[in-house]
């Protein structure tokens, strides 16, 4: 174990609100031009943040390396991003400001995200527009060939740009574009189809990984001046989620184990428009883009068990229940709120489709209103998507859907130069915890991946590397590489060795539903503490039973998932842990003990407005605990109201 | 359902390939083409065989992992679909199905039925981007560009990069992909100023990467699963005669 930084510093510079990054930047350490070639920075994970600081750090001249476990840096799940992204533009004239974006983004997260980060944010997202659009992302245009915009969750304004239903695709492209350009240059050196089984750590400082060649197996070792990770979330450790496939904990959970802190773990979120779950062979869930929101209206049937055909139930006996309760909101509620609501009337015994677990998402009055042309113009790609997986017609009857896992706000610490309390380790994008408190607003994340890759980090990372000496930069051949290295060799073998009757999916598919069952839209003390005990007994047996077949010696999928389930046994706990020790409900954090008598978040300002911030302290210990206070200077924190 | 799977199994390039044939039972018609393979996985290791490889990740049609040649079809029978939203229902209780990687010389086969698709990448790197450095971008606004010209670039833009293409040229010609990359760019007046350069970096290197000549027989289009147009690639033909003509 690396020493470990005990006190949590946020660095949130001094000053009002509106002036911190501005004065902040000026006062950062720079490393000048001929000086920047010299040092070397890996990073890890080539999605929206971590393809757009590789890109840009590359173009300031510095030595990149960059990691990922796809076949190629395009493929990274930010891909799959539909909707769009969020910018404080207000080229609608409707109203929006800096400010309101800040404040939109941090009443979402029920104020558990750092303000300070959050007005950052906000302050940065018009520059990631021009960025984009300069290199050729082809956003929605009008005739007159401006930029369009449409509303998402949780705001009262037109501000998100986007590309159809494919706006992670486009703004992915982009960033890989400019990784092409830098990689032609020779500023970075790409390694695909590697993956970060560990993070090394020199005197207290990352400085380094060591990764596995997926094709050879070939286990190496690589030194830097500092280390990146931007290998998203840990969704996945439901097993079902919409997360892609390959997306996993590991890079994070290493880093974890290694002394960087793990904070809000159990800050993961539900998004209440997924295709719903249809049978114990489903591989993953389908998010239906939370853009169909702005003209779809949610319903379920008011009678209990109503099994008439969704066309043949007359208006009048329709609940549309988000816009019965949220009338300032309606449809447009946040995504915690929207997913609890829907289990609600599920749980009520009003849910539709094979097991009662869905509800409707009709487009029956849009398509009166604006003619199928205008829907299928907005929305073609989606109803299309709908139509493949379930083979039904969305223009004729309504989708069905219901909530599933898709994002984690809860991360890595980072202070606010984004480093964790381990100097040199970097982390960016989905992967650290700043941004989104304990709920993300529609269209954030492509915001807060851009932001942090081209715009913060960029600036924030000279100020550490100006304190190294590139020229005492460790070697990979030093013992602390060694020694990890020979670490994660025989965490290899021993997978291969276990030999047992479960394979690693039955693995999975078991830890997933113990965190789905006691940690999904609602949490209990009860249900945690059973979550805890089944998770400890279920990784017990994995170390003795589990199936991974195959060598060490070539392309081995069952041993790259086996080691990535191995960790969700210990993340799946600490998630599990951190909902039982929050005694509070907020956001996506819903505890059945502390609600308001209509059913909402109650949340605890008094003990509970910090971010928890976990310590590992070895194999078969408890984690410790330690808290950094949210201090809100420009903004009181209200009860969390969308009625 | 059940069907019957003829599976390509290949240790390495280096080894010989062979079809195996594996019987699945009550399989859900509403399942996915690779959630099936999951089944085959699970059964295969359960008997100690070792599972089949295969490339997939997002598992909704836009990450351009997935690529298995389904009875002799990239990406199967389906319309404008990807692997891995094809599903049980598109085939019938009792069918053989036969199922490969994706072949082409430029495309070397890793395992089974993995292959290696980096040789777009480096036509990429060749030149498919727009050089700006992030922070000196103008005001998004201030560049006004057509509706119907950004739906247009928008159109060659969401190629996936799975293959497809290639995999359905009898040639194994890139040029529906490499139409769709450089026409997403020349096309916006941003991709303007390294217009030539760009199309003649990218169609050498697609040559020096081993991908066949394009005779134009269109089963590319018929086989992409985002519909990529063919006239992408007379748009390439133009572009790379003018670049030629202006020699750069």
């Amino acid at each position: 174990m690396g020493a470990v930084n005990m006190e949590l510093k946020s660095q949130i510079p001094p000053g009002p609100l509106a002036q911190k990054w501005e004065r902040h930047k000026a006062n950062l350490r720079l490393v000048s031009p001929g000086n920047k070639r010299k040092y070397e920075i890996i990073v890890v994970g080539t999605g929206l943040a971590g393809g757009s600081a590789a890109a840009t750090l590359a173009e300031l001249g510095y030595n990149v390396k960059s990691f990922c476990i796809q076949d190629s840096p395009r493929r990274a799940h930010s891909v799959a991003a539909q909707g769009g992204i969020n910018a404080a533009k207000n080229y609608q004239n409707d109203g929006d400001s800096v400010e309101r974006l800040f404040y939109d983004t941090l009443k979402g997260g029920d104020f558990r995200a750092r303000e300070a980060n959050v007005y950052r944010l906000a302050e940065v997202s018009a520059n990631i527009i021009d960025q984009c659009v300069a290199m050729g992302v082809p956003f929605a245009r009008e005739y007159g060939g401006t930029l369009t915009n449409r509303s998402f969750g949780g705001a009262q304004v037109s501000r998100t740009f986007y590309a159809r239903g494919q706006t992670g695709q486009q703004l992915l492209l982009g960033c890989y574009s400019a990784m092409c350009r830098q990689i032609a240059a020779g500023q970075i050196k790409m390694y695909p189809r590697t993956e970060m089984l560990d993070l090394v750590v020199v005197n207290g400082h990352a400085k380094g990984i060591v990764t596995r060649n997926l094709i050879t197996g070939k286990i190496e070792s690589h030194a830097a001046d500092a280390v990146v990770l931007a290998t998203g979330g840990y969704g996945n450790a439901y097993y079902l989620s919409t997360s892609g496939r390959g997306s996993n904990a590991t890079a994070i959970w290493r880093a974890y184990r290694r002394g960087a802190f793990f904070a809000n773990p159990c800050f993961t979120q539900i998004h209440p428009t997924c295709i719903p779950v249809s049978g114990d062979y489903q591989s993953k869930l389908t998010l239906m883009s939370e853009s169909l929101r702005n003209d779809g209206r949610v319903w379920v049937p008011k009678k209990k068990g109503d099994t008439r055909p969704p066309n043949e139930i007359p208006e009048d006996e329709r609940d549309y229940y988000l816009e019965r309760k949220y009338p300032s909101y309606g449809n447009l509620a946040p995504r915690d709120i929207a997913s609890r609501a829907a289990k609600e009337v599920c749980d009520e015994g009003r849910g539709v489709g094979p097991g009662g677990l869905g509800v409707y998402l009709d487009f029956r009055d849009a398509i009166r209103r604006l003619g199928r042309k205008r829907v299928e113009e907005r929305y073609g790609n989606l109803f299309d998507m709908y139509h493949e997986i379930t083979g039904e017609n969305a223009y004729e009857t309504p989708m069905r859907i219901y909530p599933a896992i898709h994002y984690t706000m809860g991360g890595l610490w980072v202070d606010y130069n984004l480093m964790s309390n381990l100097p040199g380790l970097f982390v960016i994008g989905e992967a650290n915890f700043s941004d989104h408190g304990a709920n993300r607003l529609g269209a954030s994340a492509l915001m807060q991946g851009l932001a942090d890759g081209y715009f913060i980090l960029p600036y924030t990372i000279g100020n550490y590397l100006a304190t190294q000496k590139p020229d005492q930069r460790p070697k990979p051949d030093q013992p602390e590489f060694r020694a990890a290295e020979q670490q994660v060799r025989e965490r290899v073998k021993k997978l291969l060795a276990i030999r047992g009757r479960k394979t690693v999916t039955e693995f999975h598919k078991q830890v997933g539903k113990i965190l789905w069952d006691y940690c999904g839209m609602t949490r209990s003390r009860q249900g945690l503490e059973r979550a805890i005990q089944l998770i400890g007994e279920l990784r017990e047996e994995f170390w003795e039973n589990v199936n991974v077949p195959g060598s060490d010696e070539d392309l081995n999928q069952s041993l790259e998932r086996a080691g990535r389930v191995a960790d969700y046994l210990e993340l799946g706990e600490l998630i599990a842990r951190d909902a039982l020790t929050r005694e509070e409900s907020c956001g996506c954090h819903f505890r059945v003990e502390y609600q308001t008598p209509d059913h909402e978040c109650l949340r605890n300002d008094r003990d509970f407005a910090h971010v928890a911030c976990w310590e590992f302290t070895g194999d078969g210990n408890t984690p410790v605990r330690h808290i950094e206070p949210l201090i809100f200077e420009a903004v009181q924190p209200t009860e969390r109201s969308y009625k | 359902m059940n069907l019957t799977l003829r599976v390509w199994r290949q240790a390495n390039r280096h080894e010989p390939g062979h079809f195996e044939e594996y019987y699945l039972r009550d399989l859900n018609p509403n399942m996915s083409f690779l959630e099936m393979l999951d089944v085959l996985n699970e059964q295969l290791t359960r008997e100690g065989r070792e599972p089949v490889a295969f490339d997939h990740d997002c598992r909704e049609g836009i990450c351009g992992s997935c690529g298995l040649v389904i009875n002799g079809e990239p990406h199967g029978p389906g319309y404008r679909v990807t692997t891995c939203q094809t599903y049980l229902r598109a085939f019938r209780d009792g069918d053989t199905i036969t199922v490969e990687p994706f072949r082409a010389a430029a495309f070397p086969l890793i395992k089974d039925l993995v292959v290696d698709r980096s040789a777009f990448d480096r036509i990429m790197q060749a030149g498919g981007f727009i050089s700006v450095n992030a922070g000196s971008a103008p005001d998004a606004n201030a560049i006004l560009i057509p509706k119907d010209v950004a739906d247009k670039a928008m159109d060659a833009a969401q190629c996936i990069g799975c293959g497809a293409c290639v995999a359905a040229c009898k040639n194994a010609s890139a040029m529906l992909f490499v139409a769709a990359k450089v026409s997403h760019l020349n096309l916006l007046p941003q991709g303007q100023p390294e217009k030539t350069r760009r199309t003649l970096a990218m169609v050498q290197q697609m040559d020096a990467e081993g991908f066949g000549a394009c005779t134009v027989t269109g089963s590319c289009e018929a086989a992409c699963p985002k519909g990529i147009s063919l006239n992408f690639i007379a748009k390439l033909n133009r572009d790379y005669l003018s670049a030629l003509l202006l020699g750069k």
